[in-house]
């Protein structure tokens, strides 16, 4: 699904102030997986992101997305930032913004209002789509950014940190809210965050990077038994012993 | 906190505040009259304010400055639709192309200090000083607040915004018109309504240099230059122009509260 070989990134190369910001990143993501990226602050993870969304190029090594090589966005991915006052338009009402990049598919103007009603529906605002996104909390506000790519129908889902600037029951929210989402639509799911608990909560595998010039040092297999659960999953003996190591891989690279 | 702080922090409510307005324009009539009949200016020079109101009341009715007021009108609203049509467009292009900005910024920053009522008299001989005459200068004066408020919104669109919409695949000119555009319509309606005034004392200056055809400025000039002068007939002219410029300023600031309040709600402009 996702194929990423010896990705580099440097910004201002040749520069006295060039920052590495990757260097000899080698991931692959299985189709239908979701992957937690975990890493210290600031150390190349929404660049890793960017590079894969094709929104930057990156200065050395390539992306590959269902076998094509990345040269601009693919047209089966969708991103959710962490910003979502900034990602979602404030001019247009709720149902637009998530119907807005549907104009890239071949919908008409009905089509697209139906599936922008639908993916409201599956993320539980079927009331607030004429609502404007400054009417609405944060939390909902990063429900309509989710929305928006889910209407989409991606085969690749990008989150960026999605639920670091909400509150933490709202967060505990979101993260069921993909796990949701992720079992009625087929994609794949990369979620980059710092927070280590949730990588292990809601991720099939977990990665860890490196600080800057990131690369992959950990690259592990979440086993949880049944469904996962705010209370339960995160009492089980596995869940606690599985945060330990990715908090383990993560201090240890961001110490050195 | 008590009641009664509450209600004083409060901002007044839209009757209050016109009320207030009214009163301040009620006690500056007060004063001209007050000058005018204890002899403190000459009544020839200042008319006394119930008699410019009355002027301004009969003059109404005069068919003959009716049709003054419509020439006017007319030469303001060609002249700032224009500049407009030409201001958004490129301040969209200079905002977003570099190059091309650079490639024009000397002669941009030449000839904006250029105050246009001093083009007045080369290009009436250029163009005659007919209705084009005036809207040649309302379009030259009203562009600059247009292009500047259209180049300034630009540079403030947020990049979070623009790499949204890049990552669903949309192109640099979707991008443009569906993040860019919009995210700069509260500036470029600044821009607009700073314009509408400039337009306005374009229009009547340059009808007063003329002074030919028709044209509210038309009429105040040969008020002046009658002997005596009609100097109730020239107040009552400005009077008008002003009213229609206060009115026009606050209705494009009610449209621009009413269109854009995502705007100001995010600039915490309002709750």
């Amino acid at each position: 699904m996702l194929e990423i070989d010896n990705l580099s990134h440097v910004y201002g190369g040749g520069t006295p102030n060039a920052h590495h910001a990757i260097e000899g990143l080698n991931l692959s993501v299985a189709e239908g997986e979701l992957l937690c990226i975990v890493g210290p602050s600031g150390c190349g993870k929404s660049t890793l992101l960017r590079s894969i969304a094709g929104l930057i190029t990156p200065t050395g090594g390539q992306v590959k997305v269902e076998g094509n090589v990345v040269k601009q966005t693919p047209d089966n991915l969708a991103v959710v930032f962490q910003d979502y006052s900034r990602s979602l338009f404030p001019w247009m009402s709720v149902a637009d913004n998530v119907a807005l990049p549907l104009r890239r598919r071949n919908m008409d103007k009905k089509q697209r209002e139906d599936a922008a009603r639908e993916a409201l529906e599956s993320v539980g605002l079927e009331g607030a789509a004429r609502k404007y996104p400054f009417q609405l909390s944060g939390g909902m506000q990063q429900r309509v950014a989710i929305a928006r790519a889910l209407a989409y129908r991606p085969s690749l889902m990008l989150m960026d940190e999605p639920f670091g600037s909400v509150d933490a029951q709202t967060r505990e929210d979101l993260e069921d809210l993909v796990l949701k989402v992720r079992g009625h639509h087929q994609m794949t799911i990369v979620l980059i965050t710092h927070d280590i608990d949730e990588s292990v909560y809601v991720g099939d595998r977990v990665v860890v990077l490196s600080k800057a010039p990131a690369h992959v040092v950990g690259d592990l297999k979440v086993d949880l038994p049944g469904p996962r659960d705010q209370i339960t999953t995160r009492e089980h003996p596995d869940f606690v012993h599985l945060r330990a190591e990715v908090g383990r891989l993560v201090r240890g690279h961001a110490t050195v | 906190m008590s009641a009664q702080t509450l209600t004083s922090i409060r901002p007044a409510s839209p009757a209050i505040r016109w009320s207030r307005r009214a009163a301040g324009a009620v006690a500056f009539a007060a004063l001209i009259e007050l000058i005018s009949r204890t002899g403190l200016a000459d009544p020839e020079f200042l008319p006394p304010a119930t008699e410019i109101a009355g002027r301004a009341v009969t003059l109404l009715a005069d068919p003959a400055f009716r049709a003054h007021a419509l020439t006017s009108l007319l030469a303001w609203a060609i002249g700032l639709a224009i500049a407009a049509l030409v201001a958004v467009p490129l301040g969209l292009l200079l905002g977003s192309v570099p190059l091309v900005d650079a490639a024009t910024r000397s002669v941009v920053e030449f000839l904006r200090p250029i105050p246009s009522v001093a083009l007045i008299p080369l290009v009436a001989l250029v163009i005659g000083t007919g209705l084009q005459h005036r809207v040649a200068l309302v379009v030259y004066a009203a562009l600059w607040p247009i292009l500047y408020n259209t180049m300034y919104g630009l540079r403030g669109v947020d990049p979070v915004a623009k790499e949204s919409l890049r990552s669903y695949g949309f192109g640099p000119l979707a991008v443009l018109m569906r993040v860019s555009l919009p995210s700069s319509a509260p500036f470029i309606m600044t821009g607009v309504r700073l314009a509408a005034g400039v337009a306005l004392i374009l229009t009547v200056s340059t009808e007063i240099v003329a002074g030919r055809g028709e044209g509210i400025g038309v009429f105040i000039f040969f008020a002046g230059i009658a002997v005596p002068a009609r100097m109730a007939d020239i107040l009552a002219g400005v009077f008008w122009v002003g009213l229609f410029g206060v009115a026009v300023n606050a209705l494009m600031v009610a449209f621009d509260r009413r269109v854009f309040r995502w705007h100001h709600v995010q600039r915490g402009e309002e709750g």
